[in-house]
């Protein structure tokens, strides 16, 4: 009896290994997704606006819009999404060894991680640069002023090297405190402990929130870099990218055409070819990506255009209050420009 | 010669008992007992040298005392006098806040802010669960401790039945509740194992009725076993991929308590038969399994936990082939695994070492083979023997899971700090707030398995006194 | 003899062949794992345009490093540094915080084991509190509180709190201490140093053996003390005292960023260093403080009474029979929390000291990408340091051993 008992235990560690290995046998990503019937998609551990849980795991934000936007592309419906919250240090390896699908997590386009990594970055879905945060205490007004400071950043990240470079650049002294996680850093800049705390434009106005008093905080009119973000898939499968980046796409093409989830369903009569082409009542551009031709009208109709998604997590009327700016579509002066469908 | 003398007549000699006096006071009642326990220390008085020793003493423990009192107080006053209990339907950071920061409390304030973590407990407890699901870890969560608790009383009839059950069907249960079970199972191979399972367990049989030579004889044991493993592991499939028409919940979804309670057990339970085998190929005679077992206990031993994370977090699916990926729980799990297995090798190890060498060579001398040594005279004495080891190993990988909050998976301690991005409830005290809440968990975890070990410990060792 | 047996079961069921068998089959099958593990490596790693090699270790590393001991003594700076002294300054910054927290760790952990076993009822009582809650409150809460919780409490960069006025300061940039330097000369105090110590071990040696002719004791301790601190301070003075301290510098005044403790002037020790060596210490110190408690109640009381019965004095058979007899039983497992504080100190990674793990294994892997090089140099830092401790320890048991007969 033991010994059976005993190779039971055995076996079921065995089985729940090989059953897990069955995740990512063969094939390409679309087939398998469509196989598993959801996407897996990286998100990060937490960033309000751009990928949140809120208490019952909800995840939102402009960031996971992109993931539902692939989810409602591939099998017509945006809720077909898992999410795997991964730290800086965690998110390449967890993509290039298949363990999400797309990675949507606030990661900055480089050339390195371009060639490197075996990734493939598939658009931008938010143009972002570099600021710093002080306290309004200080009374800096300029990045230059700063010379001396104690700055607290995330590890693992281009921020790190960024704000190197500015420092050693402008001649300026400064001292480096670089956690593991973005909660740690806004805690110890809270605690005081830094001087100055320095992270993606947008991460600035996110975080901002769990300061404190909010209030007492500006952001530095300097912009140190550029930090194009956007969504990353594996390399070597190009299906699979087309899917992702066409996805964008079809978000910013909407609101450059006016259509969004809340008359799309007018607009599927609209005699625009244009609007056509997008929302697949002509031609078969679906197909062509091995999916339905309605995939642009799901996305539109379930997670809505750029513009909308946009204003729901990070716009004016949300906590983190960013303008468009240079996210605006290249028609109303921003550079967002998306490649036509046709 | 003394004469015989009347008592009566003799007025020194007692006629009747003196009456009992009451002990002295340094002995005896309240003052007696703080003499004893407090004072004692420091009335010596004798010479210059004892005079200031007493002195001194007298003072540390007055500092003591204030220091451990005005400690104690502050915690009292912080998480029960000053705290806030409730909030208003809606109310949320505000019911914490102060007069100068927007709130209604005094200024000054400085007290828990227990609706916050009520607000967060289901997140705490099971992270991002789905709400309505609850009942699976919950009913997980009981048949475990039910069970845990049968093996545990002393009384109880059939403890062995329940603890094989909670080693072998439990974690199979537990997986299909908490995952949802209907695993992508391939009923084809499954099939095929199941009958060569039973293709080899009548060879066996029939081997070892004789009618198949003596060769094949001579290995019918092995033919049984190899038959009843394949079964096993046909059955264990085959039920992992039954549609108990359970909502698949993934591993991503897992968190707070539920997540530290998982690492834990299933490190524990997991490493237990991978501890004996090393702790038996540490001890074995060939030089080989010896060596090996060695090499891979020191190795573990001597790196710690959160570089085997990171390894197990970023460098197992490299070491996998291509396309095979667990998830990150998982692959936590088998770092975690294979940490505690060492440490679990060198617990089993010391309860071999304290075994009578009169047991191995009583073994020895009935004709037992090395395996039936081991299982039916060594190691049921030696596993007992060492069950405080066991549950310490376990407390320290109970406090140890805190580790995987690094590589983001949301054990208790992850889930608290994330629940600090929620502006919502951000308050001065929330990260006191919510580490308190944690700490209190994790010291009535860890203090009453501690108390069950020193229990067990005393137990075992007036068991073996004679 | 069996004849009619094959050659395959002879090799199974001889017990001539049987473990020979046994491990040939054990050697190939972890030969083969291994070999499939190297071989999906390698697919993969090509997979991703990476090869496995150590060529990084001398490009220069673009990040900044938190002012420590190690960046001091390899004198680091972004751009010129190579990843294989940011490897240095990790293990050089693991072995300082370990060993402050060693050293802290024992006489605390001492002090409260002995305490537990005090007669006085507010000793025990403190100790036991303080030892439950140290061992039973996971260490990364703990350090999560010194850093976070304590840190908050402390004054602003602006602001400091002095420990001893104009010498030693702290606030929340951290601990600032005066730091020595030395002129020319000094180095004379560092040999009569040590020649002070050459002095001490042979008197010492002089003084055993002449208590073991004689019966006569030798007041070794305080003759030690006296040669060690005598003789160093003799020529100290002879030469002219050639040791000034430089004193951290506060400034009150001027632009606001340069207000507060200056850079250069005296030594920064970083609230994060501070954290960690805190809860590092507090919690080991709970677990030595059961290891003394154990090691000295294991001691049979025989040898109190037995020791008293011989006439000792009471601190002599504290010295000479309880000590030595309850050290033998606390070296070994004091000596796995030396090891395991050690280890521990890799979970500064979470708040940012810059120890081996948190930035080489984290900020230069992050940069880099070499995960297999680089955790495996990690784990070789503290494999390497444990086999030397298990080598000591195994020196140290076989001296301290019972001579049993």
């Amino acid at each position: 009896m033991k010994k059976f008992t005993t190779a039971l235990v055995g076996i079921a560690g065995i089985a729940l290994a090989s059953n897990a290995m069955a995740d990512g046998h063969g094939g390409s990503t679309l087939k398998q997704v469509q196989d598993k019937g959801f996407i897996q998609c990286g998100v990060s551990q937490g960033l309000p606006g751009f990928s949140n849980a809120d208490d019952s795991g909800n995840w939102a934000g402009l960031d996971v819009d992109l993931c539902r936007a692939v989810a409602a592309a591939v099998f017509g419906d945006a809720s077909k999404v898992k999410y795997s919250p991964l730290s800086a240090k965690q998110r390449f390896t967890a993509l290039s060894s298949g363990e999400v699908d797309i990675l949507s997590r606030n990661t900055t386009w480089t050339m390195t991680r371009d060639t490197q990594l075996g990734l493939n970055f598939a658009g931008v879905n938010y143009y972002d640069g570099q600021g710093m945060m002080v306290p309004k205490a200080l009374g800096a007004t300029s990045a230059t002023q700063l010379d001396g400071a104690n700055i607290c950043t995330n590890t693992g990240t281009t921020t790190e090297l960024n704000i190197t470079d500015y420092f050693r650049q402008n001649g300026m002294s400064f001292n480096l405190v670089a956690f593991e996680k973005a909660d740690e850093v806004v805690a110890a800049y809270d605690a005081g402990r830094c001087d100055v705390y320095t992270t993606d434009r947008s991460g600035l106005a996110a975080q901002r929130g769990k300061l404190t008093n909010p209030d007492a905080h500006v952001v530095l009119p300097e912009i140190i870099s550029k930090e194009p973000l956007g969504p990353v898939v594996r390399q070597g499968d190009d299906q699979w990218f087309n899917i992702v980046r066409w996805s964008l796409n079809a978000m910013i093409n909407a609101e450059e055409m006016g259509i969004s989830s809340a008359n799309v369903g007018d607009m599927m009569s609209s005699d625009n070819p244009a609007v056509k082409r997008l929302l697949g009542t002509e031609g078969k551009f679906g197909e062509e990506l091995g999916i339905s031709n309605d995939w642009a009208m799901n996305i539109i109709s379930q997670v809505g255009n750029y513009g909308e998604s946009y204003e729901k997590h990070v716009g004016e009327n949300t906590p983190l209050k960013l303008a468009r700016g240079v996210n605006a579509l290249w028609s109303n002066g921003g550079i967002l420009y998306a490649a036509p469908i046709r | 010669m003394p004469q015989k003398t009347d008592n009566k007549s003799v007025n020194f000699v007692r006629t009747e008992a003196a009456p009992l006096l009451p002990p002295p006071a340094s002995e005896a009642g309240i003052t007696g007992w703080l003499y004893q326990n407090i004072f004692n220390s420091m009335s010596d008085f004798s010479s210059p040298v004892a005079t200031i020793k007493s002195v001194l003493m007298g003072l540390l423990t007055i500092f003591l005392l204030y220091v451990g009192l005005g400690q104690f107080w502050a915690l009292l006053d912080f998480s029960l006098f000053s705290a806030v209990w409730s909030a208003p339907e809606g109310v949320k950071r505000e019911a914490c806040l102060t007069v100068d920061k927007g709130g209604e409390l005094p200024s000054g304030w400085h007290g828990a802010c227990w609706p916050f973590v009520a607000a967060k407990m289901k997140f705490l407890m099971y992270g991002a669960y789905d709400n309505d699901q609850l009942w699976r870890p919950n009913v997980t969560a009981l048949i475990g401790l039910i069970g845990l608790a049968w093996v545990m009383i002393e009384p109880l009839p059939y403890r062995r039945y329940v603890g094989a059950f909670l080693l072998t069907i439990y974690p199979l249960i537990a997986l299909i509740l908490l995952t949802g079970g209907n695993f992508d199972t391939d009923y084809n191979s499954v099939t095929v194992i199941t009958i060569l399972g039973l293709l080899l367990i009548t060879i066996g049989r029939q081997a070892a009725a004789g009618r198949m030579g003596q060769t094949a004889g001579e290995f019918a044991g092995m033919f049984g076993t190899f038959g009843w493993i394949f079964i096993a592991y046909a059955a264990v499939n085959a039920t992992l991929g039954v549609d108990f028409n359970l909502r698949q919940i993934g591993t991503n979804d897992w968190g707070g308590l539920l997540i530290t309670l998982v690492v834990a057990v299933t490190g524990i339970v997991a490493s237990l038969p991978l501890g004996i085998v090393l702790a038996l190929g540490r001890r074995s005679h060939m030089p080989v399994a010896r060596i090996l077992s060695t090499v891979f206990i020191e190795f573990w031993r001597g790196v710690p936990l959160i570089t085997v994370l990171f390894m197990a977090s970023v460098m197992l699916p490299l070491f996998l082939p291509e396309g095979v990926n667990f998830d990150n729980l998982l692959r936590a799990l088998i770092g975690v695994m294979l940490f505690s297995a060492a440490y679990m090798a060198e617990v089993i190890r010391g309860g071999l070492q304290a075994m009578d060498k009169g047991q191995f060579e009583g073994a020895d001398a009935l004709g037992l083979s090395y395996w039936q040594k081991m299982r039916l005279i060594i190691l049921p004495q030696a596993l007992t023997h060492v069950i405080p080891g066991i549950v310490n190993t376990f407390i320290g990988l109970f406090k140890d899971t805190t580790l995987v909050s690094i590589v983001s998976i949301f054990d208790m301690l992850g889930a608290v700090q994330s629940t600090y991005a929620d502006p919502s409830w951000g308050t001065p005290v929330q990260d006191e707030t919510g580490y308190l809440f944690i700490v209190i968990i994790y010291f009535v975890f860890c203090f009453g398995m501690s108390r069950y070990s020193m229990f067990m410990e005393y137990k075992l060792s007036t068991s073996r006194k004679n | 003899m069996r004849p009619n047996k094959s050659f395959l079961l002879t090799l199974i069921y001889d017990a001539r062949y049987r473990s020979i068998t046994f491990q040939v089959l054990l050697l190939l099958s972890i030969i083969f794992g291994i070999w499939w593990v190297v071989d999906n490596t390698v697919t993969n790693l090509a997979a991703q345009n990476k090869g496995v090699g150590f060529g990084f270790l001398t490009q220069t590393s673009g990040f900044q490093i938190s002012p420590t001991l190690g960046t001091w003594l390899f004198g680091y700076e972004v751009g010129k540094s190579s990843y294989l002294e940011v490897y240095y300054i990790g293990i050089v910054n693991t072995f300082i915080v370990a060993f402050f927290g060693i050293f802290a760790a024992t006489i605390l952990g001492f002090t409260l084991g002995i305490m537990r076993l005090s007669q006085n009822f507010i000793f025990r009582a403190f100790s036991t509190v303080y030892i439950e809650i140290g061992r039973n409150v996971p260490l990364l809460v703990q350090l999560f509180f010194w850093y976070f919780a304590v840190l908050r409490t402390l004054p602003s960069r602006r602001e400091k709190v002095e420990l001893i006025p104009d010498v030693m300061g702290i606030n929340i940039t951290g601990l600032y201490i005066p730091r020595a330097m030395p002129e020319e000369g000094f180095s004379l105090t560092l040999y009569a140093f040590l020649i002070a110590c050459g002095i001490t071990w042979f008197t010492s040696r002089w003084a055993k053996k002449r208590q073991q002719r004689t019966g006569q004791i030798f007041p070794m301790f305080w003759a030690g003390v006296g040669i060690l601190l005598g003789l160093p301070l003799v020529v100290f003075l002879v030469t002219g005292s050639p040791l000034t301290w430089e004193y951290p510098v506060f400034a009150e005044t001027g632009p606001l960023l340069k207000r507060g403790y200056q850079a250069g002037a005296g030594v920064l020790v970083i609230p994060e260093m501070l954290a960690v060596w805190f809860a590092l210490s507090i919690y080991t110190a709970a677990f030595i403080a059961e290891i003394v408690r154990a090691g000295i109640v294991a001691v049979p009381k025989g040898q109190t009474e037995a020791s008293s019965a011989l006439g000792i004095k009471k601190n002599y058979a504290l010295r000479l029979v309880i000590i030595p007899q309850a050290m033998r039983i606390i070296i070994p497992p004091l000596t796995s929390q030396y090891l395991n504080l050690t280890k521990n100190s890799s979970l500064a990674v979470a708040i940012a000291y810059p120890e081996l793990v948190s930035v080489f294994a984290g900020t230069a892997l992050n940069q880099v990408g070499r995960e297999i090089e680089m955790i495996f140099m990690t784990m070789a830092v503290y494999l390497t340091f444990s086999i030397v401790t298990a080598i000591f320890m195994n020196w140290f048991n076989a001296r301290v051993k019972l001579v049993e007969r």
